[in-house]
């Protein structure tokens, strides 16, 4: 009689995308009850005013130089990738409009966002993963204190209002920037250069911008703060956590960049057809 | 299941309690009380359980199933706040102290005390110093952060924080690991000076035998689960150090003793 061999299917491409789907379920589920009971502390009770001075001078004060860099920088390289193609069309003057315009509704928020996920994000979600393995997480909560409400709560008011300033930082000092490279280097007429910047941005494109900006920071801290308190064991748990971390943030403001982007033009439309003239 | 009977002068008590991470169980059934002044010493091999059982006194982490009883009462019958008050009854130093690293010796001391009481700058000052001195530290200390200590004062400032708060319950989770055998008595030293101090009660998990024959009134051993049988119950030992050293029980007296015996061949074999 020959014996029957026990053998059990082997994992297929569907069994990984079965899980890969489960797993992201389960985190989306995992941050929408992390990001809720923050929330909650949030409406209840403010954390100590210390934490919140102390987050608020490492996520805004301290990431000034990078912003100035970042900012600078994008300034010009828009100056130097539009100069040909205005020129081209004997438009180099309006060269300010089109730095400005790209710089408030789109690149400041969503370079100065990125940016500071790598400096803000991957180093909140380092500290606390530290924390995590390190059972600091557990004393406070032995002391008495709320983990979330005392390591989370400031962090994520502190991104949610300073990351909002330091765009308009980085959009102000690309303008700056885009000038200088403009005018000193390729020779556009400065008052022209202010003149169609002025012209041809309007306060609902800035404000577009910093409305964004105040959702880049909300989701920076969330999912920066939740990686780190979900992290594995040990020195490679921690420097997962603040990869994730920043990958993580970087897809979300992607994709809020996208949805937001529909909405703040979808929105304008809308005002323009009932209350023409209001938006601006 | 676990026939252990209740005992109403119980602080602390573990009913069938069972705890799985994933697919590995890490514990099963266990029961066991602990008196009011008793010192109750939890000894083990590494990964039978020993942190996850203190973890889950402290309601750190909850039991898949069974329950934990603080005086009598359950732990989930308990409201958020409430469960908050009285872990502050629970005095807990954690294996590698777990200081704040961001803050200063004398704000760790003074943590609990800032968070959850209405006492004057004054009044914490001198009891953080009162404790720093409790543990063999000087108030000159204060400013500094736990990066500048080293591994024995580090566990000092953690016993006074955990003092702080003046518990009646102190959870000592592995407090003389990695550090050198006079600094280990200083340890145990405390923790019996401590006892003398406050009526206080100790539990205390280690797996260092010098700490068991100082401190501890009565031990119980736990086993690793994937060493034993489905029908055996993980407590192997429930006595006095004494009674430990003169047990027939093998894996006792391996422990005990510290004697690898065939663990070497089970290691290469598993491997």
């Amino acid at each position: 009689m020959s014996s029957v061999s026990t053998s059990y299917p082997r994992d297929t491409i569907i069994h990984g995308l079965g899980r890969g789907v489960i797993n992201l379920v389960c985190l989306l589920g995992d941050l929408f009850l992390f990001g809720w009971e923050m929330l909650g502390w949030i409406i209840t009770r403010l954390p100590p005013r210390s934490n919140l001075w102390s987050c608020m001078y490492h996520i805004g004060i301290q990431s000034i130089p990078v912003i100035l860099i970042t900012g600078g920088f994008i300034g010009m390289v828009l100056a130097v990738q539009s100069y040909d193609q205005f020129k081209l069309m004997h438009l180099e003057n309006q060269i300010g409009a089109v730095i400005a315009i790209s710089l408030v509704e789109e690149l400041g928020p969503v370079l100065a966002a990125i940016m500071l996920a790598g400096r803000v994000g991957t180093s909140m979600s380092a500290e606390l993963g530290t924390m995590r393995v390190t059972e600091q997480i557990d004393a406070l909560r032995a002391l008495g204190a709320d983990p979330i409400h005392y390591l989370v709560v400031p962090r994520f008011l502190a991104c949610c209002l300073l990351i909002p300033l330091l765009t308009i930082i980085a959009d102000a000092i690309g303008i700056l920037g885009g000038w200088f490279f403009s005018t000193q280097i390729l020779g556009v007429d400065s008052f022209y250069y202010w003149y169609y910047s002025k012209n041809f941005v309007f306060a609902y494109d800035v404000l577009g911008g910093i409305f964004k900006s105040f959702f880049f920071g909300a989701a920076i801290s969330l999912i920066s703060c939740h990686r780190g308190f979900h992290c594995g064991a040990g020195a490679e748990g921690v420097g997962k956590a603040a990869t994730q971390a920043f990958v993580y943030s970087f897809i979300v403001i992607m994709i809020l960049d996208f949805l937001l982007g529909v909405s703040i033009v979808n929105f304008y439309h809308f005002m323009q057809t009932v209350y023409p003239g209001v938006v601006r | 299941m676990n026939e252990r009977k209740s005992d109403p002068d119980y602080v602390v008590e573990l009913r069938n309690v069972s705890r799985q991470f994933g697919t590995q169980s890490v514990l099963r059934d266990i029961t066991f009380g602990v008196r009011r002044g008793e010192t109750l010493v939890v000894i083990g091999e590494s990964g039978c359980g020993k942190s996850v059982t203190m973890k889950m006194i402290m309601n750190l982490l909850q039991p898949t199933t069974g329950d934990v009883l603080w005086h009598g009462r359950s732990v989930s019958d308990r409201s958020t706040r409430e469960l908050t008050r009285d872990r502050l009854r629970i005095g807990y130093l954690f294996q590698g102290a777990a200081l704040f690293d961001s803050l200063s010796v004398y704000e760790n001391v003074a943590f609990g005390l800032k968070q959850n009481t209405k006492l004057k700058k004054a009044e914490i000052d001198q009891i953080v110093v009162e404790r720093l001195k409790e543990v063999g530290l000087s108030e000159t200390i204060c400013q500094k952060k736990p990066a500048q200590l080293s591994g024995g004062m580090k566990k000092r400032v953690g016993l006074a924080r955990a003092l702080a708060m003046t518990p009646e319950v102190m959870l000592y989770d592995e407090p003389t690991t990695g550090l050198d055998p006079v600094m280990t008595d200083v340890i145990n030293e405390l923790i019996l000076q401590t006892r003398a101090r406050r009526p206080v009660t100790s539990i205390v998990v280690t797996h260092d035998m010098s700490t068991v024959k100082k401190v501890a009134d009565r031990i119980i051993m736990l086993y690793p689960l994937a060493r034993l049988d489905a029908d055996e119950e993980q407590i192997v030992f429930e006595g006095t150090a004494e009674e430990a050293f003169q047990s027939s029980s093998p894996r006792v007296h391996q422990f005990v003793y510290g004697e690898a015996g065939d663990r070497l061949r089970e290691m290469a074999e598993a491997s």
